[in-house]
């Protein structure tokens, strides 16, 4: 290592998304410096795919009159299926309006209300009060009880993430992107940095600060099928875990969205349902009113996802080469709505499916999208087990989500939990000084340079790639949405064996430089223990609860189960140790949800 | 249709190697339906060359990470059908922009520079209150912002624009389309004048030499004719306001 590259800060921040963003710009209008590590320039983080909203009870709309903090809270805890912290629930719903009024003051340009009349597709007819006009407008979404998703046309994550990243810009916090935290740097008390790889050169070098945030959002490509972007891979959560004293909270807990498109399972926006679009099956028939005569289209994810899995396994799917599909149909929601409100929508069917939504249906199947687990943090985002770490985001388990995110409460999350902790961060800098003992920082490089010498050096047989490929295939076919035993002990046997042989990989090519192979090289063992944390949290959880559904234990409960799994990973094991904690239950009893197997199957047989 | 084998010329460089001097390298590859340059340059990496650099993130036009010059053209790779190309396909990696390796390129720097030169954030007096309603604003207006907040710095105006190609310092459609962003927010207090230091110079948009490259070729279709012209009005309404001072 060079000690002359070593760049010392007082916050740095790892991951340029929404989330490590907004840490950042807290951190610094309270006056501290800030670095973000960014794998990516900022404004091309996944952030901005968000296509749909944020959840915040403004009561703006005629359908989200009367909402509040309360109804956001009972609708988020419900909708974790009773899994998340309700304190933390309550704190969010409190400053959700604050973050999205205080966007709109950052230069968002949120879709506002034009007072009228309006009919609904379902023929219900509105009106939007003329006091409200030009206020900030909200759409219904899944597992709510109002409108009250703001939203920026068809692209409010792209937005909010140019709207932060302007801030960013503007008070002059160093963003360091194509640059990988590969480790942290910490004497198993305390986080003084990260070891970063540059992904210019290829060369190592040592951050170091008094805080560290890890803002690297969720792992979704460790599925290979995916509605995640390609830089998804859960590198933050992989250094958290590796430290050996960090727990990765309710890994288990992993959200399939009912509308991936087939193929290419990119996501198209939950609005579409939440705007009045069905999901129908092979005869045209809208199926989900079967299941769930209340909330229909619009239950949870967790809900709408099995629903049409359940629902293809009857047969009931649209045959295609890549598998059985489902439709979804928004062609009744009119032109003039999908070109402005929906445009992505169309943008993405036009180009990758040759298909018009006005005029024709879109093929979707349930595709993972969100990992509601993550480094595991209290309620003001310090990590469990380090000094001066901390995390925010999807890569964070706040734990605001449970078992099941709601749509529109991940940018939501993003921006409020960016705020609090940046305020804490803020707080936490103030009192504390740049220490480190520098053995530790050459060590902790060292290890990482070694790490690719031994690469370049490998006698080994493994190809990286064919690896890779059937980790994704274990995680798709054995860890998805329906799970089992069987199923989960052998994920679980052969994740381990892949892990093992993760240990052997030979390089193709030369891996000099900013080789991508390397970097693939580099990953991939920490995404395999990701993997396992994932399955053998999912084999040990004997109930289902929210996304987690195991067929032979089809029930929630809540007189064993009604805990937060935590994975560590100790120095040099080959397997994750669980723990589990109590989840802060302060205000609502756990009870029934209002839709989902509970309730629907009973109201099915009437 | 019949299966076709493409042929994929691609841009060689990696810095790391100074003395393998850039070079075009030929791939063969088998093309299946519905493939895209992603899907392609994905494969070629992973059955055979694993050190080809290029960028991907969003893999679904959004992002802006993986413009190239596909047969010459400035666009987006990922959302790029082999189908619409010849059996031959000769990618390189954007102009302008500094290179990093093979295809990839630094817009990164680029775009951050253009925002700060720009000042491209909301200039206000106000203070946030965090107890008060939002400040309303007419729907109409937050679409007009929107249209143009849809830019996604993918680099694509930049690299099929004759000006940014022979001069550094110019902004180009994205810096000009990024101004009047701001134009037309109430929210932004600039005045008149203080935008055109700016951009009533030979940067902005008064090097523009009017070719349209970057308006016929924007993958997010925004109006950056109309936008250019926007820009130059204001500036020269504010230059005709400001020359009782000169």
């Amino acid at each position: 290592m060079k000690w002359q590259d070593t760049h010392i800060t007082e916050v740095l921040v790892i991951g340029a998304g929404l989330a490590g963003e907004r840490v950042a710009v807290e951190a610094a209008s309270h006056g501290h410096e800030c670095t973000i590590l960014s794998l990516v320039p900022p404004r091309r983080s996944h952030s901005t795919a968000a296509q749909g909203g944020m959840q915040a009870s403004l009561a703006n709309v005629a359908m989200g009159y009367g909402d509040n903090p309360d109804t956001h809270f009972e609708d988020t805890v419900k909708g974790s299926d009773w899994g998340c912290e309700q304190d933390v629930a309550r704190l969010f719903v409190n400053l959700a309006p604050i973050a999205v009024r205080q966007l709109s003051y950052w230069g968002v340009p949120w879709t506002r209300v034009v007072p009228g009349k309006k009919v609904l597709p379902d023929g219900r007819e509105i009106e939007d009060l003329p006091e409200k006009e030009g206020l900030i407008a909200q759409r219904a979404f899944g597992g709510t009880a109002k409108w009250r998703t703001c939203y920026a046309a068809d692209g409010t994550g792209h937005v909010l993430q140019y709207s932060m990243d302007s801030m960013v810009i503007k008070l002059g916090v160093t963003v360091h992107d194509r640059m990988e935290a590969v480790a942290l740097i910490h004497d198993g008390e305390k986080c003084y940095g990260a070891v970063a790889r540059c992904l210019r050169t290829g060369a190592f070098r040592a951050y170091l600060a008094k805080a560290t945030v890890i803002a690297t959002g969720g792992y979704g490509r460790i599925y290979g099928t995916s509605t995640n972007a390609v830089i998804n891979e859960g590198t933050g959560m992989a250094i958290a875990l590796d430290t050996g004293v960090v727990p990765l909270g309710n890994m288990e807990a992993v959200q399939f969205h009912p509308t991936g498109i087939v193929p290419t399972n990119i996501l198209v926006t939950e609005g579409c349902r939440g705007d009045g679009g069905y999901l129908l099956d092979k005869n045209l028939h809208r199926f989900m009113p079967d299941y769930e005569p209340v909330k229909k289209e619009l239950a949870s994810r967790d809900v709408v996802s099995r629903r049409m899995m359940y629902h293809i396994r009857q047969g009931y799917g649209v045959e295609s080469p890549y598998g059985p599909h489902l439709w979804l149909d928004i062609r009744h929601l009119g032109t003039e709505h999908l070109y402005t409100n929906l445009r992505e929508v169309c943008t993405i069917c036009g180009n990758f499916l040759g298909v018009d939504p006005a005029k024709d249906l879109i093929p979707v199947v349930p595709t993972q999208h969100y990992s509601m687990g993550g480094v595991r943090t209290n309620i003001d985002g310090d990590a469990y087990g380090l000094k001066g770490l901390f995390a925010a985001g999807e890569s964070a388990c706040w734990d605001l989500h449970g078992f099941n995110r709601l749509g529109g409460n991940s940018l939501a999350e993003t921006l409020v939990m960016g705020m609090v902790v940046g305020a804490r961060v803020a707080d936490y800098v103030k009192e504390a000084v740049v220490d480190f003992s520098p053995p530790l920082v050459s060590d902790a490089v060292k290890q990482q340079e070694a790490r690719v010498q031994q690469l370049m050096a490998s006698k080994g047989t493994e190809n990286v790639y064919a690896l890779r490929k059937q980790m994704e295939e274990t995680l798709l076919n054995k860890v998805g949405i329906f799970r089992n035993e069987a199923d989960l002990q052998e994920a679980v046997a052969t994740l381990a064996d892949l892990y093992a042989r993760s240990q052997h990989i030979r390089l193709r090519s030369n891996g000099l430089g900013p080789n991508p192979e390397m970097s693939a090289a580099l990953r991939l063992p920490g995404m395999l223990r990701l993997a396992l944390c994932i399955a053998t949290g999912a084999l040990n959880r004997q109930e289902s609860r929210g996304s987690h559904y195991r067929e032979d234990y089809p029930k929630r409960d809540d007189a064993n189960w009604l805990k937060r799994t935590l994975a560590y990973w100790r120095p040099g094991a080959d397997k994750p140790e669980l723990q589990y904690e109590s989840i802060t239950i302060n205000e609502l009893p756990p009870g029934d949800r209002g839709y989902g197997e509970a309730t629907g199957v009973t109201q099915l047989g009437d | 249709m019949e299966q076709r084998t493409l042929t994929f010329s691609i841009f060689r460089y990696n810095p790391a190697t100074p003395e393998i001097t850039p070079r075009m390298q030929d791939f063969q590859l088998d093309e299946n339906p519905n493939m895209t340059v992603f899907i392609a340059l994905n494969r070629l990496r992973e059955e055979q060359d694993p050190s080809l650099m290029f960028d991907f993130v969003c893999r679904a036009a959004i992002c802006g990470s993986c413009a190239m010059l596909i047969n010459g053209r400035p666009q987006l790779a990922c959302k790029t059908l082999t189908a619409d190309l010849p059996d031959h396909i000769t990618l390189m990696p954007l102009p302008v922009f500094k290179l990093v390796g093979d295809l990839s390129v630094d817009t990164g720097t680029w775009f951050r520079q253009m925002c700060e030169t720009t000042e491209a954030w909301i200039h206000t007096d106000a203070k946030f209150n965090p107890k008060a309603e939002e400040e309303r604003m007419d729907n109409a207006i937050a679409l007009d912002i929107y249209e143009a907040e849809r830019c996604i710095e993918c680099g694509c105006c930049i690299a099929s624009c004759a000006t940014a190609n022979i001069r550094d310092d110019f902004l180009g459609a994205a810096g000009i389309n990024r101004m009047a962003r701001f134009l037309i927010d109430p929210r932004d207090q600039r005045s008149p004048a203080q935008v055109f230091e700016v951009m009533g110079t030979d940067e902005g948009v008064f090097g523009c030499i009017g070719l349209m490259a970057c308006d016929f070729l924007c993958p997010m279709e925004i109006p950056l004719q109309t936008q250019l012209a926007l820009v130059r009005r204001k500036m020269m309404a504010a230059a005709l306001s400001c020359k009782c001072k000169h």
